[in-house]
């Protein structure tokens, strides 16, 4: 929290400029306790995290489990309110709108899950599903229902006869298909894809990404890719953002990352990655020890503990968001 | 790395094991024939529902009797003994004791209501002759290998006090406490995060120089295989259809599906021009509707008439004696060159 | 954990007090005088039995007398119907209720358990299959039919006629509710309570078996199937282990939310066996009380029972931590 908002992003004109854009935000989960059930602790799940997506851009998101990319994603969309911060659609400011005011906002903005399955109803057709969406936001006049969803089922690729069949009958594949076509339904610019290709065999998830990467040209979408896949991150995003326990560690355009990228985490996200040609073995990055809780974190940064080029003053004091060039910006005392 | 000219240390021959479900009796794996060698790592690849890990559980034999039956033909030649027939008492001789296994899901493999300690404690009594106090001391010992810190306090300490590596640990610690003959390793990783991935990795890599152990690794992760098997062998559909020592699988692999398969990962660091990647079209042929031919027929960009009529074989071809079950293998270059190293 | 036993007692005063108010409110919707006394009832008897019992007084303060007299464990209210206090009638019923509430309870629960485990152990097989079966043919027949033909039978043919088995048809000794008989004469003391609680113990554990036998089978199934089963196989232990254990352990907590759930129910018991089987409990006097209208027994002994129903809260939640170490007493 002590860290200066980044250098590159807080004029108001960014804030116009970008088609989705964040400023300062951050989430507390509240953790209760003792006899009369106070807030004991608070789990800082994002802290002070600023970006910017143009139109037509996708921005990826990387780190490991608990580094506070999902609790973000869900955030920009307003699945989740934002402890403190902003967001901005076309230079408009969505958090503090009400319910009704959100009505219009969030059909622009939709959103893809890992698991596609638990969150689409299992006692509706996809017709059924895709229908009530359609209908709830008034996308097309009911005339036209039939023949939107035959569109949509065709534009993700799907079967004409799938419509009348339940989500279980899908493999997993398909469903992510099924969870694109609803999130599409609404006609968004914007889309939150939280590691939709995960949970897929490697085929079926090259199959998932090249659809993705056709909608996406298609439709002029902007995107967050949200990932813990450096790989899939670095093939389908135009700039990648590393997250470590809630913070932004580093910023970087993603054809520049295996060379550029220069916090110690970025490199050692790399360097813990398996290597693709057995010829080329070489011993992985170790990094010791685990993340930290992110229940009452230690000031300064929180990679300290692990970092290899960790200074007195990393333990002390949070580095700020350095801008390099290309739009390079990097967390890091080791590299002021 | 491995030494062909020792003789293997495990003999699979014809292994076939069905389900009894709902819809009928389902082939799950079938004529899968391979052999493991002391101190080499092998690899067993594919993706969800290719019969990798029933194939290492029947090893095992810890499919549950009540729907699973192994062929009584299958054979799996470990030291004098058939475990594909071997009774029970014997089984259990050689699971934790000669052959080792650790799991996926490191956060609930371990029992929630019982120690560290006792855990270890508990492979120690089935298998070695050790009074209470030497296995104290052995199970220190080996949580002191696996690097966990403070091992005297976590010995007296519960797996939810743990980390999911942690607990990685402490499960290779348990498998590999009676210094098995192998370890078979069921996606040690899968359920891990990159970093703390590297550091079972590379533990594993470790630990297997200095105890000597064979490892049977399977996973789906191709970058897994690259970085840690000295041999590789891929399944589809219940089936074997290649096999072959990593760097010829990874640099000239010879089925189609497996050329697919590599393509189809994102390559570090390179793109290609229109951003895409090459797909493999369709999906896993359904266990129940198996086609007559080849397996991967429907989704071969080579298909001919032979594949649609006859069932390849695995077997060697003219130009390789690597096995391929495939009518019209071809030696195909895969560029895997990085645009940088990581 | 003595401060969370403090502070879970704290909490649950109000919510005892408020037991207290309400069964204390709808026990005098009717008024329980006339009620006792019926309609031809001279003015003085009714006087004399509302002064009795102080219900001459406002309300709040018979609120607070009998809030009082609980507290200080002041059971000295007199029965109105047999004349003695509400007090030396729960602890003469009590001990003739647990002779068979708890056998009961404890034989039922070890059995079915072990049914469980092997039911799921052997899922599918011939064995789970006939046991399941027979759980639910047991579930299937009513009470009643299991009273009357276990008198019919094991009483009356088996026992007194043929001499097989030492169970009466119906009765009670009193010397088994007092600790000397037990202490001085253990091996009579077995007999006799064979003889009179034998039959009705048995006839409650084949009733509650069907249900208990189910529940612990899906318990145990659910087990079967965790990751860290697997493993102990993975490492060499063979199926008592795994069963007894492994299984056991983990399955604990359902366990004991079981047999707590029928701990109040120990100290009421059972009103249809006790009624059939003439054995002076809880569940008798309850029901002789609420027929007689004995207003104070029944008002006293809903508080007794509310009292023992918040005691077994408290106590499962203490067993969870005492048996699982993930289960933290905050």
């Amino acid at each position: 929290m002590t860290a200066p908002a980044t250098q590159e992003l807080n004029s108001t004109e960014t804030a116009e400029k970008a088609f989705v854009h964040a400023e300062g935000i951050h989430k507390r989960f509240p953790v209760h306790g003792g006899i009369l059930n106070r807030v004991v602790a608070n789990v800082h799940a994002v802290t002070d995290v600023s970006f910017s997506i143009a139109r037509g851009e996708t921005l990826g998101v990387v780190g490991e489990s608990g580094c506070g990319k999902s609790t973000l994603g869900k955030m920009v969309i307003r699945l989740l309110e934002p402890t403190e911060g902003k967001v901005y659609l076309e230079g408009s400011e969505i958090t503090g709108l009400d319910h009704k005011q959100m009505m219009s906002v969030r059909r622009r903005m939709q959103i893809i899950f890992q698991d596609p399955y638990s969150s689409l109803n299992p006692r509706l057709t996809v017709r059924g599903l895709l229908k009530e969406a359609i209908a709830f936001h008034n996308v097309v006049t009911p005339d036209k229902m039939e023949s939107y969803i035959d569109e949509l089922i065709a534009t993700v690729g799907m079967r004409p006869e799938s419509k009348d069949k339940f989500p279980h009958e899908f493999s997993g594949g398909q469903r992510q298909r099924l969870g694109i076509a609803r999130a599409l339904a609404l006609k968004p610019e914007f889309i939150v894809a939280d590691e939709p290709v995960s949970a897929l065999d490697v085929s079926i998830q090259a199959q998932v990404l090249n659809l993705m990467k056709d909608l996406k040209e298609q439709l002029g979408l902007t995107m967050m890719f949200i990932s813990h896949d450096l790989k899939v991150v670095e093939h389908f995003c135009d700039n990648v953002m590393v997250m470590y326990l809630g913070r932004v560690m580093e910023k970087i355009q993603s054809d520049r990352l295996r060379e550029q990228a220069e916090h110690p985490y970025t490199r050692a996200l790399l360097g813990s990655n398996p290597i693709d040609d057995p010829d080329e073995r070489r011993p992985l990055t170790v990094l010791q020890g685990d993340v930290p809780s992110p229940l009452n974190p230690p000031p300064g940064c929180p990679f300290a503990g692990r970092c290899p080029e960790v200074q007195d003053r990393c333990r002390t004091e949070m580095p700020p968001l350095e801008m390099r060039v290309n739009g390079q910006a990097v967390a890091c005392w080791a590299r002021m | 790395m491995s030494e062909t000219t020792q003789q293997p240390i495990l003999r699979v021959r014809g292994l076939k094991t069905s389900f009894r479900t709902d819809r009928g009796t389902v082939t799950a794996v079938d004529d899968v024939n391979f052999d493991v060698f002391p101190g080499e790592t092998i690899g067993i690849v594919g993706e969800s529902g290719c019969g990798k890990t029933v194939t290492s559980k029947t090893i095992m034999r810890l499919l549950p009797e009540r729907n699973s039956i192994i062929d009584p033909s299958s054979e799996i030649l470990f030291d004098n003994l058939n475990l594909a027939t071997a009774p029970e008492t014997e089984m259990r001789k050689v699971r934790g004791d000669r052959i080792a296994m650790i799991f996926q899901e490191p956060m609930t493999s371990l029992n929630p209501v019982f120690t560290i300690g006792w855990q270890l404690d508990e492979a120690l009594k089935y298998h070695t002759k050790l009074d209470k106090k030497g296995r104290r001391d052995r199970a220190v010992e080996m949580l002191r290998l696996v690097e966990i810190p403070n091992p005297e306090q976590r010995y007296k300490e519960y797996p939810h006090q743990l980390s999911g590596g942690m607990r990685q640990r402490v499960m290779i610690a348990i498998a590999l406490c009676c210094e098995p003959d192998i370890l078979i390793a069921d996606e040690p990783t899968t359920a891990l995060d990159v970093t703390i991935q590297a550091q079972i990795l590379a533990l594993m890599a470790d630990l297997k120089e200095r105890l000597g152990t064979s490892i049977l690794l399977i996973t789906h992760d191709l970058g897994v295989v690259a970085q840690v098997c000295d041999r590789v062998i891929v399944m589809y559909a219940g089936r074997i259809i290649e096999q072959a020592p990593v760097s010829d699988l990874f640099k000239r692999p010879q089925h189609p599906y497996t050329k697919a398969l590599l393509e189809s990962i994102p390559k570090a660091g390179k793109r290609s021009e229109d951003g895409r990647l090459p797909t493999i079209k369709g999906i896993v042929p359904s266990l129940f509707e198996l086609p007559k031919g080849c397996r991967f027929q429907d989704r071969c960009p080579f298909k001919e008439q032979k594949c649609v009529d006859i069932e390849p074989d695995l077997t060697a071809h003219a130009f390789d004696d690597r096995p391929v079950r495939c009518h019209f293998p071809r030696n195909q270059e895969v560029d895997l060159t990085t645009g940088a190293t990581g | 954990m003595w401060s969370y036993i403090l502070r879970r007692l704290l909490y649950n005063i109000p919510v005892y007090l408020g037991i207290i108010l309400l069964v204390m409110l709808a026990l005098r919707v009717n008024d329980p005088v006339t009620a006792f006394l019926g309609k031809n009832a001279t003015q003085e008897q009714y006087d004399a039995i509302k002064a009795d019992f102080g219900l001459d007084r406002p309300f709040y303060e018979q609120y607070a007398s009998t809030v009082w007299n609980i507290v200080t464990l002041d059971f000295s209210a007199r029965s109105w119907e047999q004349k003695r206090p509400v007090g030396e009638l729960i602890t003469t019923a009590v001990p003739a209720t647990t002779m068979i509430t708890v056998p009961a309870l404890m034989i039922t629960a070890a059995i079915s358990i072990m049914i469980g485990l092997i039911c799921s152990f052997y899922r599918g097989r011939v064995a789970d299959k006939t046991l399941m079966l027979l759980a639910v043919l047991g579930m299937s027949v009513s009470f009643l039919v299991y009273i009357i033909v276990g008198q019919y039978f094991g009483g009356y043919r088996l026992g007194q006629e043929a001499g097989l088995v030492p169970f009466d048809i119906e009765g009670y000794d009193v010397r088994l509710s007092t600790l000397t008989f037990w202490a001085s004469s253990p091996i009579e003391a077995v007999q006799t309570w064979l003889q009179y609680c034998g039959l009705p113990v048995l006839i409650s554990v084949i009733v509650a078996m069907g249900y208990d036998t189910r529940f612990y089978r899906a318990v145990m199934v659910e087990e079967t199937g965790r990751d860290y089963i697997t493993t102990a196989r993975a490492k060499g232990a063979g199926s008592r282990k795994i069963m007894f254990v492994h299984m056991l352990k983990n399955a604990m907590i359902p366990i004991i939310t079981r047999v707590m759930i029928s701990l109040p129910f120990l100290i009421v018991g059972s009103i249809l066996l006790e009624v059939f089987f003439s054995i002076p409990g809880m569940g008798r006097a309850l029901i002789t009380a609420i027929n007689a209208k004995d207003f104070p027994v029944v008002e006293y002994m809903s508080a007794l029972f509310a009292a023992v129903v918040i005691l077994t809260v408290i106590l499962t939640d203490v067993l969870y931590a005492v048996v699982d170490p993930r289960v933290r007493l905050s």
